[in-house]
């Protein structure tokens, strides 16, 4: 089975992340790029049926700047087969629907039976590309899943909707999101480490994919709220109770 | 004016979902709001005079035995039909876990751009303009699709306002067997607990949250008598969920949900940064933690250096002593 899982780039949400107010597009330079950790999850689902079946082959895709290479190096070293490298200044900023195309494009050539992605991004949040792609490729999505069974022809799982939770399943090749009730992605080896520099990558830019770079959406404005500062703090001792209580009355909050 | 198609996320017990509001009161800010509707049997008139009620000017309804059993597809088959009918000049859909697969499918089917995780938007000469909240609430970003179809999806309990009634307009229709791609099916479907009493935690106008600092799903008893207390929703911190105090819905920030309430009573949460990009936008922020040094006391209006298990039931006593 070939697994391709879609990996991306994020600034660190451990530290606060900056937006450039010009362009609305994230300063890249603020923050330590990390791989997102919905991504790191995603990978580990691919490995751990790669941990079953040696026969498996797991490919990262990933679309971002030239570092995002060091994201593809940190996924080949906790396992991963080879990957695949999008790499065009014309795709920085590109939004939703662009990403998508892109993304779709590469699977298009890359004929994998199951497609893995997280269900949403730290820096996005917009949580639309897997569905996309989806449509795109023509490929049942089965998205927001909190566990999933991979089969050799077919795939299960359980996904949280707002509803509650239903069992779904689907035929493959499809496409599959998760969510964080995923296991948290295992640390590279020093073997994996070592074994990651002789794993090949492939570059490709949007044009040998055959797209033609044009986004939809357009930022017009980006404005900075001010930090919050911190009001008064007390320390407990038998009256902060009531102290918090008259707080409570005083702004008229009950 | 022009057309606004709004996404009824109904239930698959049809019920009318509480995001639905929200939604027809911006579509009505912006345009004429047509309901689209997707159930199993033709909606009733009961549904829909409440639609009506809520805002809805035009009712598209569509059914089909078969709607419940695959992945969404039935409701973008109904969408695009809509769009097509009705030309609108932007489709509202909930930014829940279906509503943004659907948007993302219906994007690309009809060429349209997405706006996603919209907390507000607005028209100007025939162009709409969507807001959005970006890095919790730090960045205020607008965004438009100049030259496709844009198709919001809406952050629950952002609006809060209510569109004047109509006494709707109705077609019925009932939706051919999905043929056009291949999808996913669901074969069982269970719905999540809900406590009816307490108020839903996206949009609530208090919320009592609490941490790891909790240390038990029993002790975790204490942070919803509180928000019972005081008639809040409940929130909890990743720790307090992976630890399985409370289940995920009720988590609060970066990867869970975005609360902008006018009271949030932090419990044993220390403040990551992760917790804050939920919540940091509330009106007025409470933090009860032991240690001194905790992050959150530098977002809190009224920090309180204690034990949460000797100062919260003492709160809880003065609130009832009160009323
Ligand atoms: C990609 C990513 C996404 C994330 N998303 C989220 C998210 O959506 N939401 C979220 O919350 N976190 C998120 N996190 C995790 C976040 O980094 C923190 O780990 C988490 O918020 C900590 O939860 P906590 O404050 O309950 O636990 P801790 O940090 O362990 O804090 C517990 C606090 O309780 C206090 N305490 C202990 N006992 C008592 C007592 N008896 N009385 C009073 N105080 C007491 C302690 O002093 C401490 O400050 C994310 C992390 C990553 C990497």
């Amino acid at each position: 089975m070939k697994i391709v899982v879609l990996v991306k780039q994020v600034p660190d949400t451990g530290e606060e992340r900056i937006l450039d107010a010009s362009t609305g597009l994230v300063d890249r330079d603020a923050n330590d790029p990390v791989i997102d950790e919905i991504s790191e999850r995603a990978l580990e689902a691919a490995l751990s049926v790669k941990d079953r079946d040696k026969s498996t082959e797991v490919v990262v895709l990933s679309m971002g700047p030239s570092d995002a290479s060091k994201a593809i190096r940190k996924a080949l070293s906790m396992g991963a087969d080879s990957g695949i490298h999008i790499l065009d200044d014309g795709l920085l900023g590109a939004d939703a629907t662009l990403t998508a195309q892109v993304l779709a494009a590469a699977l298009r050539n890359a004929d994998a039976d199951l497609v893995i992605t997280g269900n949403e991004s730290t820096d996005g949040r917009g949580g639309v590309v897997p569905a996309m792609i989806a449509e795109h490729l023509n490929l049942p999505l089965m998205g927001s899943l909190t566990t999933v069974n991979i089969g050799s022809a077919s795939i299960s799982g359980q996904r949280r909707n707002d509803e509650g939770t239903q069992d779904v399943s689907a035929d493959l090749p499809a496409i599959i999101s998760v969510t964080e009730g995923f296991a948290e992605a295992r640390f590279p080896n020093f073997k994996g480490i070592m074994g990651a520099k002789r794993k090949p990558v492939s570059t490709l830019a949007a044009a040998e994919l055959g797209v033609n770079i044009a986004a939809r959406t357009k930022i017009s404005s980006v404005e900075t709220r001010a930090p919050r500062s911190a009001g008064s703090t007390i320390i407990d001792e038998g009256q902060a109770a009531a102290q918090l209580v008259d707080f409570l009355t005083t702004n008229r909050l009950i | 004016m022009p057309n606004i198609v709004v996404f009824i996320e109904l239930t698959h017990t049809t019920q009318i979902p509480a995001t639905a509001p929200g939604l027809l009161a911006l579509a009505a800010r912006l345009g004429t709001p047509i309901a689209v509707s997707v159930s199993q049997s033709p909606l009733n008139d009961e549904h829909i005079a409440a639609l009506g009620a809520q805002g809805a000017a035009h009712i598209y309804a569509t059914h089909s035995a078969q709607a419940y059993s695959t992945l969404n597809s039935y409701t973008v088959d109904a969408l695009e039909q809509a769009i097509s009918a009705h030309q609108p000049a932007a489709v509202l859909i909930p930014a829940s876990v279906d509503g943004r697969e659907i948007a993302g499918r219906l994007a690309v089917r009809t060429g349209g751009g997405v706006l996603a995780d919209v907390i507000d938007a607005h028209a100007h000469d025939g162009a709409i303009t969507a807001i959005h909240s970006v890095f919790g609430g730090h960045y205020t970003v607008a965004a438009s699709v100049p030259e496709a179809l844009p198709i919001l999806t809406l952050r629950a309990g952002a609006i809060d306002e209510i569109a004047p009634a109509h006494n709707p307009t109705v077609e019925h229709l009932e939706l051919g067997a999905h043929t056009a791609g291949r999808t996913a099916h669901i074969d069982a479907q269970s719905d999540a607990p809900y406590n009816t009493n307490r108020p839903e935690l996206r949009g609530a106008a208090t919320v009592v949250s609490g941490g790891r600092g909790l240390g038990s799903a029993q002790n975790f008893v204490l942070v919803e008598q509180l928000a019972d207390a005081l008639g809040g929703a409940v929130g909890a911190s990743r720790a307090a969920v992976d630890a399985g105090y409370i289940d995920h819905t009720a988590q609060v920030g970066q990867t869970g949900v975005s609360v902008s309430p006018q009271l949030y009573v932090a419990l044993g949460i220390s403040g990551a940064i992760q917790h804050r990009a939920g919540m940091q936008t509330a009106k007025t922020i409470i933090a009860i933690n032991k240690d001194e040094d905790a992050p959150i006391f530098e977002i809190a209006d009224l920090g309180i250096v204690g034990d949460v298990f000797s100062v919260v039931p003492q709160v809880i006593e003065l609130l009832k002593a009160r009323a």
